[in-house]
């Protein structure tokens, strides 16, 4: 175990816990927008900076990527940390301003409206942290969508910019991204997400739709349970 | 179609010369566009499947670096300065006269597909100011009046 500092707070946790992990599991609050329980930290929006003394050395970190350290003193509401994470939220609602998860954090944290930074209009509401790349990586493992270009210029999506010919449909890049930016349109029996629309499949049991086609199809192939036994929602199984 | 296997043909070789890994991409990329001039959207198919890798990551890698051109180039590439050096010395008047010479846009192909005019940062010459490259060879010290002559020779090459 690791013993050490957050706000004034004796805490100790297992090695190799992040420090967001720590102060979470100890009821200290720290924003974040791209630390999803399901993929790896990447430390991709740097909302979660905090302050990290050592010794006479004072420094800002990501608290999702750094591990604790003995002895370490961490704040994470200080002056310093909150003006590193006000101009972190100004550059993000300059580049997303219709994102409501951005402003509600804003509000919360008390910037006014007006932001100090030209607002884009054409970046909808993705801050680009990869999180949807990641699970769909990592978690899906099929790989359907990524970045294309660089800088001012980079956007996410299926290669090519055409209807992904590897995506499932599964919508897991729209349950991980933290702005809504990802959509996915649902009717009764059909999901349609990066412009392609997918059949779903009707429970063998109870009728209800409940997954994409691909998407058994590609677990089944994936895991060899037959599509057939895959035919039936959780609920009915 | 009969294009579409020689690209996979000619992408296999490629990949046999440097290796399934996939820290061999940009190298295989890069060959792929010497022998192409750009990167042809089978080409980047074919070296996913063919690397392993997901076609996502090599688009990725694809438009992340600005060497790499998704779209068709012409037999030379025009490549004028924009350094500090270059710049100071009135590269954009060559710029200004290459785009009227060759009758296209920064980033065009001319019509006979002879040239594809791009800018870039700095080719690392700065003492030779202004500087444009034309298919790999640098043209140093470089006035407007000697465009014309020098279009014309590598129109002539072929």
């Amino acid at each position: 175990m690791v013993n050490f500092i957050i706000d004034g707070k004796k805490i100790s946790a297992a090695e190799g816990t992040m420090i967001l992990e720590a102060a979470r599991a100890n009821s200290i609050s720290i924003p974040t927008l791209c630390a999803h329980e399901t993929v790896s930290r990447s430390g991709a929006c740097r909302l979660c900076v905090v302050e990290v003394k050592k010794g006479k050395r004072a420094k800002i970190v990501t608290s999702c990527l750094y591990p604790v350290e003995e002895g370490i003193i961490v704040e994470t509401k200080n002056e310093r940390v909150m003006n590193v994470r006000r101009l972190v939220l100004q550059l993000l609602m300059a580049r997303c301003p219709e994102s409501e998860v951005i402003c509600e954090l804003a509000k919360e944290i008390g910037i006014e409206t007006q932001p100090r930074f030209i607002p884009d209009k054409d970046k909808g509401k993705c801050i680009l942290c990869r999180s949807c790349v990641r699970v769909c990586e990592e978690i899906v493992g099929v790989s359907a969508i990524g970045f294309s270009c660089r800088g001012a210029d980079k956007t996410i999506g299926p290669p090519f910019n055409e209807d992904s010919a590897v995506c499932i449909g599964c919508g897991a890049c729209a349950y991980v991204c933290p702005t809504g930016h990802i959509q996915m349109e649902a009717t009764e029996d059909t999901r349609k997400i990066w412009g392609r629309t997918f059949k779903m499949k009707k429970c063998d049991v109870c009728g209800r739709y409940f997954a994409p086609e691909d998407q058994l199809k590609y677990i089944s192939k994936k895991t060899g349970v037959p599509l057939k036994e895959l035919a039936i929602c959780t609920n009915c199984r | 179609m009969k294009k579409a296997t020689t690209i996979e043909a000619k992408v296999k070789e490629i990949v046999k010369k440097h290796g399934r890994d996939k820290s061999s991409l940009i190298a295989v990329l890069q060959d792929i566009q010497e022998e192409y001039n750009y990167l042809p959207k089978e080409a980047l198919l074919a070296v996913g499947e063919q690397m392993e890798v997901p076609s996502s990551r090599v688009y990725e890698v694809a438009t992340f670096y600005n060497t790499f051109s998704l779209n068709p180039r012409g037999r030379y590439l025009v490549e004028v300065c924009a350094g500090t050096a270059c710049h100071v010395q009135g590269s954009f008047n060559l710029m200004d006269r290459l785009k009227r010479d060759l009758e296209i846009e920064c980033g065009e192909t001319t019509k006979d597909n002879m040239f594809t005019l791009e800018e870039v940062r700095c080719l690392g010459c700065c003492s030779l100011a202004p500087v444009v490259r034309i298919g790999g060879n640098i043209h140093p010290y470089l006035t407007q009046d000697e465009i014309p002559r020098i279009l014309r020779n590598y129109r002539k090459q072929g």
